[in-house]
């Protein structure tokens, strides 16, 4: 059954991945055998029961009720078993340790946002002790989004003004893909993060580095820039190679000009950036969409800066 | 002509043979001539005809959409659209696929031409209505394509709020055209109802009407009662779109888990109301093809009703995730598996069906055949998702994905061109080539397969579903699925030529090609513009094979040309018993 | 009632596909009687939608159902349950062949059905002077809760698609006049009266619904 995961699943990393991997090979197999046996005994009877000549007259059968009765009550034993064992398993994927740790997740068009108990920050990367419950305590800023580690068989939505959870318990240290899960708009696929499980002594290292938001604010402008362009994931939207994505490409961007959509035409300096920051919506530029979320009130005047000084190296 | 005498609980009526005529001169196609008569037409045959027509545009439309979505999932990056483009093609490929083909196709377009002859009756209860519900539905086409032209819609089918709330695309025409086309919908229900309650030819009891009879009588059930909660629905999203009434959008005060909670109360009926008219075909099919009576015959139609009453249980096995309870997703889990135990019983009484038949294996029966073998993956894979624990990891990738094409076009769509073929020659008066009928069923078949197969396993490896971009692991997957996606086309533009040509140059069809002991097959081909010029007397169901063939071809001894009739009696044509033997 | 042809052909009033007058007047009936619950399935999910908003607000909707007026629901009530007497009385003249009776039942139905929708226009007119608007538009200050515009928007929504449905009501109560003056009925046929009136009733008894739901709340 392993070589058939490593074949068809994602690699196990969870503690309750075996047992869901379990459940769905004996759905799966069951449902292959009725399939395989079903089948053949048609493709049987299509041979065996081959129309010899236009007067042959076939046998009146109408119906047997000790098969109907059977073909009835064998099914619905085995969906009575997996459902008895799917719930089992369900109710360990629902109930949440006690001693879990939190993390809250913030999803917004189309970036993840996380937040630990010691007032750390980080976008896209969910960093998490390994060997350790951990319940993850979400809510959406505009619409649904889903929150889907594939290694982990775990998914939930995530709703705006309300908080969802979900936990999961990662043994091995390693990265695993998050995916957002429920279409959200332009950017939906763009929106994936990785879950980084970190032996608990890197963890707390990386938990103390991290306190109080991103980098630390002793890094020359433009690095720092540089930093926020990953990790608050413009990087989603903006390219820095010339590509056109779902908003306008950095390189070249300071000191041009832009056309609006409403046909005016600005120059791309410090205020219009910042700008473009905090009021994303105040100037479109032609060609794009009116979907970049608002930062307002989430950067200091220095990582404005940054951002700023780093787009300026961007020629 | 023999004349023989049969009994009734009432009175003896006189009945004799009326051999359907073959090669007739006058027919329903030339009864009338022109466009006007086309489009003013009461004949219910007239308009299976047109719904016809405008659900294989539909088809071919919504098919062009796939080829580009698979076209564009080639490369994990942009091919040669861009995201937004992109999610206008899924959503536009659902919304098409499944309300302006796959609800009305076996309904309306084969129901309503073949209910009423297999009824005995000369139409639908309500011819009027019956065409106003086309009109509805081109009306509802033709909004929904303004919706496309004022830059179309990018919220998937299922319309999610709040994000379908606050996009800026043309939602609000899109859920206006769907709403009309569902009043379309419902007053098919309506009609097909009455129809099968009050139009039914002398003799026919309960348990002699057909099981596609059955099957359209548990479609129109669900057809009115879970349409007009859409409608609702969506009526309700376009009033939070003007006028910010504030029910789905929590920024309003609204609560988006309701919205999923209305929108699936109807369309996961309309899952079923998609599926449950292809079961039906499949009974007629199978039976005729292989010369023998069904197998349980009252299991299969009682499985209608009850997949009728329980599909409006289990609407919150598309919530698993949503935000519902653990409670409510247990009972709807547990729900959900029930529902799969009737279609099971109907697929073991189908195969039952071919035990000691004659089996030939004739193009509708191997289009029944494919149904078979694809509407059991996807039937199984139903099952797997029905797991609450197993649908936690599987809801909104590609296994559902590949899940509901697997029921709706392995499933229904082979069912619908299983009827198609089988019908055809009533429908046209001509045949078509079987051979090119064969080799494309079997072209279909590989490429549906090719098409979808992949998508399991790469849904199961975690690849989510509506993604423009992907990550770069799912790349074989998604061009094994391309290419089968082209095979696929090819495949269903290949059988629009040959049954298109077949009009032209097709050899003619004679009353009744197959054998089968249908009243529809009692008629001549092309049917007559009334059906009947007799009134029929049904003496056995349609699946007595045992029986020869000129006791389905009774009528009321005399009753020459329909209009009223020169034997002393009063008719009832509700069915009462007339004793046969 | 029903017409038995034991000659050669129909009443002129029987269509073709039908057998005989029996079977087209019961057809019809039920055609009604189904098309009649899917409309009690698409008003129930408005009633499905104003259940959750009240079970999450209920004192909100207690205060806010102080802002209609009782004595005019309660008038329209009367008004529509009246209605739909003289819709009775209408069929029944017809059973009796006095098609005068028809027309004059009929015609005060529609006048009745005039009255309801004029009362119901004065009321909207009242709120909308007070700044009670369904939606965003909302601007009422009288009642101190966050949530106050959406009982109102419910409001606005129920007896507006009601409305429409006195509205269409109201086109086949004057077909119907228009087709008693030619003197189509009689107690041999009146099918068109008798389904027309079952449409009728349906009105009536969503209003009947709506009245204490949204004005008796207290």
């Amino acid at each position: 059954m392993n070589e058939l995961s490593k074949l068809f699943l994602p690699p196990e990393g969870s503690t309750l991945a075996h047992q869901t991997d379990t459940l769905f090979w004996f759905v799966h197999i069951s449902g292959l055998i009725l399939t395989v046996g079903l089948i053949v005994v048609i493709v049987y009877f299509v041979i065996k029961y081959h129309r010899k000549s236009e007067d042959e007259v076939t046998p009146l059968i109408t119906h047997n009720n000790t098969l109907e009765i059977t073909w009835s009550v064998i099914p619905l034993i085995f969906v009575l078993i997996v459902f008895g064992w799917g719930y089992k398993v369900y109710m360990e994927q629902q109930t949440v340790p006690d001693d879990a740790y939190e993390v809250n997740v913030t999803a917004q068009q189309w970036a993840w946002g996380f937040d630990y108990d010691n007032g750390a920050h980080s976008m896209k990367e969910l960093h998490v002790p390994a060997g350790r419950p951990v319940k993850l305590v979400m809510t959406s800023k505009d619409v649904i989004h889903s929150f889907y580690v594939p290694a982990f068989r775990l998914k939930q939505d995530v709703l705006p003004n309300r908080y969802t959870e979900i936990w999961f318990n990662a043994p091995k240290p390693g990265r695993y893909q998050i995916f957002c899960a429920e279409y959200c708009g332009t950017g939906h696929s763009q929106m994936l993060g990785t879950v980084v499980v970190q032996k608990p002594q890197k963890f707390q290292t990386w938990l103390a580095k991290n306190k109080g938001g991103a980098a630390a604010s002793n890094l020359p402008p433009a690095k720092l820039g540089k930093q926020i362009y990953e990790q608050y994931a413009c990087s989603t939207c903006h390219s820095t190679d010339g590509s056109k994505k779902t908003g306008p490409t950095w390189k070249g961007l300071f000191g041009s000009k832009v056309q609006l959509s409403n046909g005016k035409t600005v120059t791309a300096d410090e205020d219009y950036i910042r700008e473009s920051i905090e009021k994303p919506h105040a100037k479109i530029v032609k060609g794009f969409q009116p979907v970049m979320p608002s930062f307002q009130g989430q950067f200091s005047d220095d990582q404005i800066n940054g951002i700023i000084a780093y787009i300026k190296t961007l020629k | 002509m023999e004349t023989a005498e049969k009994t009734s609980n009432l009175k003896k009526i006189q009945v004799q043979r009326y051999k359907p005529e073959e090669d007739p001169k006058d027919h329903y196609l030339n009864a009338m001539k022109g466009i006007w008569s086309w489009l003013t037409t009461l004949d219910h045959k007239r308009i299976g005809v047109l719904y016809l027509c405008s659900i294989t545009f539909f088809f071919f439309v919504g098919g062009l959409m796939a080829l580009m979505i698979r076209t564009e999932l080639w490369t994990p990056t942009a091919t040669f659209i861009q995201a937004h483009t992109y999610n206008e093609l899924f959503t536009l490929h659902g919304s098409i696929m499944i309300f302006l083909f796959l609800v009305p196709s076996v309904p309306a377009a084969l129901g309503n031409f073949i209910l009423p002859v297999q009824l005995g009756a000369k139409d639908v209860a309500f011819p009027r209505l019956n065409l106003l519900s086309y009109y509805l539905y081109i009306t509802g086409a033709a909004i929904v394509i303004c919706a496309i032209l004022s830059g179309g819609v990018d919220t998937g089918w299922t319309f999610y709020t709040p994000y379908s709330i606050q996009t800026s695309t043309a939602v609000t025409i899109m859920t206006f055209g769907v709403f009309v086309i569902g009043f379309s919908s419902i007053l098919t229900g309506v009609n097909f109802i009455t129809t099968i309650h009050k139009m039914r030819a002398p003799g026919m009891t309960w348990g002699k009407i057909s099981l596609f009879s059955w099957s359209l009588y548990a479609t129109s059930i669900m057809q009115i009662l879970a349409t007009p909660v859409l409608a609702i629905t969506l009526a309700l999203v376009a009033m939070e779109r003007i006028m910010g009434v504030g029910i789905f959008d929590p920024s309003l005060g609204g609560d988006p888990v309701l919205y999923q909670h209305m929108f699936w109360f109807y369309s996961h009926p309309a899952v079923y109301i998609m599926i449950v008219p292809g079961f039906g075909v499949v009974s007629e099919v199978i039976t005729t093809f292989s010369k023998k009576h069904i197998f349980g015959y009252w299991a299969i139609a009682l499985s209608s009703l009850s997949i009728a009453f329980i599909s409006f249980l289990v609407w919150g096995h598309h919530m698993f995730v949503s935000g519902q309870s653990a409670m409510a997703s247990m009972v709807f889990s547990f729900l959900t598996f029930m529902v799969g135990i009737p279609t099971g019983i109907k697929m073991f009484n189908w195969a039952a069906t071919l035990y000691k038949g004659s089996i030939k294996l004739e193009s509708p029966l191997l289009y029944i055949f494919g149904f078979f073998f694809l509407f059991l993956v996807g039937g199984i894979t139903g099952i797997v998702l029905s797991t609450v624990a197993l649908d936690v990891h599987l809801h909104d990738t590609y296994y559902v994905v590949a899940h509901f094409h697997f029921v709706m076009v392995g499933g229904m769509v082979m069912a619908f061109l299983a009827g198609l073929h089988y019908w055809w020659p009533k429908i046209t008066g001509k045949m078509y080539n079987e051979k090119l009928a064969r080799f494309t069923c079997g072209l279909i078949f590989i490429g549906f397969n090719v098409t979808f197969l992949p998508q399991f396993v790469m849904g199961a490896q975690g690849m989510p579903r509506r993604y423009f971009n992907y990550i770069e692991q799912f790349q074989p997957f998604h061009q094994v699925s391309t290419v089968g996606a082209y095979m696929l086309g090819l495949g269903f533009f290949i059988v629009f030529v040959y049954l298109v040509k077949s009009i032209f140059t097709g050899e003619k069809a004679p009353a009744n090609p197959w054998g089968s002991r249908g009243l529809e097959f009692q008629v001549p081909s092309p049917v007559p513009a009334h059906n009947f010029e007799h009134i029929p007397v049904i003496v056995h169901g349609p699946y007595d094979y045992h029986k020869p063939m000129d006791e389905f071809q009774l009528g009321i001894a005399g009753s020459g040309n329909g209009h009223g009739n020169t034997v002393d009696a009063t008719l009832k044509t509700n069915g009462k018993e007339i004793k046969a033997e | 009632m029903a017409n038995h042809s034991t000659a050669t052909s129909h009443a002129d009033f029987v269509q073709h596909h039908f057998v005989d007058a029996e079977q087209q007047f019961d057809s019809a009936k039920m055609g009604m009687w189904i098309f009649l619950v899917t409309e009690i399935l698409f008003f129930g999910g408005l009633f499905a939608t104003y259940t959750v908003f009240r079970v999450m607000h209920p004192d909100l909707f207690a205060e806010a159902s102080k802002e209609l007026d009782v004595l005019w629901g309660t008038v329209n009530t009367l008004v529509l349950i009246g209605s739909s007497l003289t819709v009775a009385m209408a069929i029944k003249s017809a059973q009796l062949n006095q098609t005068r009776n028809v027309a004059i039942n009929l015609c005060i139905t529609i006048v009745l059905a005039f009255i309801f929708l004029m009362i119901k226009y004065f009321n909207w007119m009242h709120h909308f002077s007070l700044g009670i608007y369904p939606g965003t538009a909302y601007s009422f200050t009288g009642i101190d809760n966050p949530h106050a515009s959406i009982f109102f928007s419910l409001y606005y929504l129920m007896t507006g698609l009601h409305g429409i449905h006195v509205i269409v009501g109201i086109g086949i109560m004057t077909w119907l006049l228009v087709k008693t003056l030619k003197g189509e009925f009689n107690s041999e046929y009146y099918t068109p009266l008798e389904i027309g009136g079952l449409y009728w009733h349906l009105v009536d008894i969503i209003w009947i619904f709506l009245y204490p739901l949204f004005y008796l709340i207290h």
